[in-house]
């Protein structure tokens, strides 16, 4: 099974996938481009992976970590699938990052690796932006490269866990404006999904809605206002997502 | 408490003149900023946990900025496990449960100051008039890229001068006109 959250003449629906069309709560089958689509779970904490597949760390030029780089980003960062990101005039490099979100079903404390994906309620696909202009070496990766608002594609399906037999080897990749620029696979993790589990829940309680973005491996390029971006992954989902830049923000805006 | 699910506490690191003083440059150009994630959340009169390994943890009465159509202002004690390094995130020195005591009152003014004391003794008194960045450019600076929703809350900053507290230490966060916020250090 797998679900999604949309919007729909005017009410917020739980949707399923009926032969490509959709399926709302309420019976109403309608099409894919007839709703606003929402991340589909309303997210508790968010977790991020910094230099988390071993290709990347050594594309910038950093070694693999010893221990997990996590970082945190507010719920003002995601946005729905075939939403819109901003990419603010003047800035020089912004880049996508295709990555396997993990969403938590239940609360954690204290887990083991072997019983960790007892815990994961789902699997959705990320796309986590990064502007570089603005990285800074305080709490790095900081806010302002990482949490910014929509910066963050999410979707478009809640994957059930039951239906994804092996998480830790899926192809994964990014297209920009229909060329493949990114590609690679789950099992190339540094940190594995129980691993991560494992490792923040010995810290801290984890809870059913939390999310975690487990990392991008290489192949990184610069967007463009106008790019129409696609990060996948085979069995999880194809999430789009088009950049924009500030003069559309503003007339959105109105 | 305004506090609902979907809200965002956010806390600003570095945002006192005499932090930004002692770094080496560069110097932070963005504010410094951290999450409190929900499992942090605490209140007044809960047990604080002291990790297994470490010996004191950090004390940071703080005011919280409470974001709506008017601002309103509570007391926070923003605990962390003691950390030199501001390059990576302090996930496990500060995201433990319970680590961030929210007052269950607000006021809408400004104080001048929030004190800590440890066992009675007054240890820190930490002035507004000390913040590199005051609360309306902090917001201004912030939003510029991150929206703060009504309900969220913004911690102002950490005094450099937040006392360490032990296990059996009761540590108290006092803000003029508002509740003090009381807790106890305890062994986990």
């Amino acid at each position: 099974m797998k679900s999604a959250r949309v919007a729909y003449a005017g009410a917020i629906h739980s949707a399923s996938d009926h032969n490509g069309r959709l399926r709302l709560s309420d019976g109403r089958q309608v099409g894919e481009g007839d709703v606003v689509w929402l991340p589909p779970v309303q997210p508790g904490t968010i977790f991020a992976l910094g230099l988390n597949y071993a290709d990347h760390a050594k594309e910038l030029a950093f070694k693999a970590p010893a221990e997990p780089l996590v970082f945190l980003k507010g719920p003002q960062s995601l946005c729905g699938h075939r939403g819109q990101t901003l990419r603010p005039r003047g800035v020089t490099y912004m880049h996508y990052e295709c990555e396997l979100a993990v969403v938590i079903g239940k609360t954690a404390r204290r887990v083991s690796k072997a019983s960790a994906y007892d815990y994961v309620a789902g699997y959705t696909v990320a796309n986590d932006y990064a502007i570089r202009d603005y990285l800074e070496n305080y709490y790095r990766p900081n806010f302002r490269v990482k949490s910014r608002d929509r910066s963050t594609p999410i979707g478009p399906w809640l994957v059930d866990a039951a239906d994804v037999p092996d998480p830790m080897n899926l192809p994964l990749r990014t297209l920009v404006n229909g060329r493949v620029t990114q590609q690679g696979s789950t099992r190339d993790m540094i940190f594995d999904i129980p691993s991560l589990i494992a490792y923040l829940s010995e810290f801290m309680t984890l809870s059913e809605g939390d999310i975690i973005l487990t990392g991008t491996p290489e192949g990184l390029s610069g967007v463009n206002v106008g790019d129409e971006v696609i990060t996948e992954i085979d069995g999880i989902g194809t999430l789009k997502n088009t950049i924009i830049g500030d003069s559309e923000e503003a007339s959105n805006v109105g | 408490m305004p506090l609902v699910y979907g809200s965002a506490v956010y806390g600003v690191a570095l945002n006192f003149r005499a932090e930004l003083e002692r770094l080496t440059p560069p110097l932070p150009v963005a504010p410094v900023l951290y999450l409190r994630p929900r499992n942090t959340w605490n209140t007044s009169g809960a047990p604080l946990r002291l990790p297994a390994g470490e010996s004191a943890l950090k004390m940071a009465g703080t005011l919280g900025v409470v974001m709506g159509r008017a601002l309103s202002y509570i007391a926070v004690n923003d605990v962390s496990v003691p950390h030199e390094s501001y390059f990576r995130p302090a996930i496990r020195q500060r995201c433990r449960d319970g680590f961030c005591v929210l007052g269950a009152q607000s006021t809408d003014r400004v104080p001048d100051e929030i004190r800590t004391f440890i066992n009675g003794e007054l240890r820190c008194r930490a002035a507004i008039a000390e913040l590199a960045r005051r609360i309306d450019r902090l917001i201004a600076d912030i939003s510029e890229f991150l929206t703060l929703q009504p309900g969220d809350i913004l911690l102002i900053g950490e005094s450099p001068d937040s006392p360490l507290a032990r296990a059996g230490d009761r540590v108290r966060v006092e803000i003029d006109g508002l509740p003090v916020l009381e807790n106890e250090v305890v062994s986990e």
